[in-house]
């Protein structure tokens, strides 16, 4: 099976080096790293090459990374039912780049750059619908930034006088309280027993 | 579940006491071969024996009220009915997380059910926001959205803890009388 990614990885590279930026096999998976600019064209050669084959799009989601330079990162799920193989197909973006919907050679991209727009606020060109898809109407942010508040800045409350739910500022009867401090989640500084001092994260 | 045959402020409103309630029921029709009790009583009683509900499942809980209508449990042994419509039923049971996006809709729902009404909020997540409680897009409680009569806890509550809820809305309603509410 590792063999066979490796294959696959070495052909996928020698067809399209502009649009390849690197790819490796980790924990059995093959990753693909693309240059933003490309990945309508690198999303139409894996569906029609005829060693790919990746026919189904299993998902698009995006990870927020404050600390690079490339702020995001699209992150693509390919299935190939006709080779039994998967690939993950990422691609750097910065806050203030857009990217290219791919729901011209993927119609199911559609409602997954949705919620990626919903989600991270990335805005994908070229999208025939491109709303908000699971937050409230009207919602303001981008739930899943590391730079938004896990409480959001608006709750709901049903006003007898207006006789409608009414939005309001949020107001904790008691703060949220964080005891894993080692959590990964919240950056921690790890101190490792053989080090004695601190090793950094990521 | 027999009429109350004495005052219905007393504190005969237990499963015990309904025991007793039958029992003087019957020596009653035995004796005399008619019941004689007030009108406020047997409105009362007709109330808590047909507490239509209407299904409110937002989350997994609604799979725990679905069981407690399914045949172990049988929640229309009490009289209820499951309604899919806000303008036939009496009672309201939210179960499950309640989201910004849901409560004005929530809101339409029960403005839309007929007096009296009757809220059960089942489960964490509708009795505070539970698990989501710091959430971005979750009410902290259905109780901020519509006046609630009985909370039922639980991370889903068992199909048992609903039917105890019900049986305990039942007995609210018998002891407060539902005419001036």
């Amino acid at each position: 099976m590792p063999d066979e990614l490796d294959e696959l990885g070495a052909h996928i590279e020698r067809m399209r080096p502009e649009c390849v930026l690197g790819w490796s096999v980790d924990f059995g998976e093959l990753n693909v790293e693309v240059a933003s600019a490309s990945v309508v064209a690198f999303a139409e050669f894996l569906k029609a090459d005829m060693t790919c084959r990746f026919s189904t799009l299993v998902d698009v989601t995006a990870v927020d990374r404050p600390g690079r330079d490339a702020r995001f990162e699209v992150v693509y799920h390919f299935l190939s039912m006709h080779r039994n193989q998967r690939i993950r197909t990422r691609c750097g973006l910065r806050e203030d780049d857009m990217i290219a919907s791919i729901t011209g050679v993927f119609p199911a991209a559609n409602w997954f750059e949705r919620e990626v727009y919903d989600m991270f606020g990335i805005m994908f060109t070229g999208h025939p619908d491109l709303r908000r898809i699971l937050t409230d109407y009207g919602f303001a942010g981008h739930p899943l930034r590391k730079d938004f508040p896990t409480t959001g800045y608006t709750e709901v409350r049903y006003d007898d006088a207006l006789k409608r739910v009414v939005y309001e500022p949020v107001k904790l009867t008691q703060e949220y309280r964080q005891f894993d401090f080692m959590s990964p989640w919240e950056g921690a500084e790890y101190i490792l027993p053989d080090e004695g001092g601190s090793g950094a994260g990521d | 579940m027999g009429v109350m045959v004495g005052s219905n402020t007393t504190e005969r409103d237990g499963i015990a006491a309904d025991g007793a309630a039958v029992t003087e029921i019957n020596r009653e029709l035995r004796d005399r071969g008619f019941l004689l009790t007030s009108v406020e009583d047997v409105i009362n009683w007709a109330r808590t024996g047909s507490l239509h509900w209407m299904t409110f499942g937002l989350a997994c809980c609604a799979v725990e009220m679905m069981h407690t209508a399914m045949p172990r449990y049988d929640m229309e042994r009490f009289g209820t009915a499951p309604r899919a419509s806000p303008r036939q039923s009496d009672l309201m049971i939210v179960a499950g997380t309640l989201t910004n996006k849901m409560a004005p809709a929530l809101r339409k729902v029960y403005d839309q059910m007929p007096e009296p009404r009757y809220v059960v909020s089942m489960g964490s997540c509708a009795n505070g926001g539970g698990y989501y409680h710091y959430s971005y897009s979750v009410v902290r409680g259905c109780d901020r959205i519509v006046p609630v009569d009985v909370y039922v806890p639980g991370c889903p509550p068992t199909a048992e803890a609903l039917l105890y809820g019900l049986m305990q809305l039942q007995r609210k309603i018998r002891r407060t009388g539902t005419i001036v509410r």
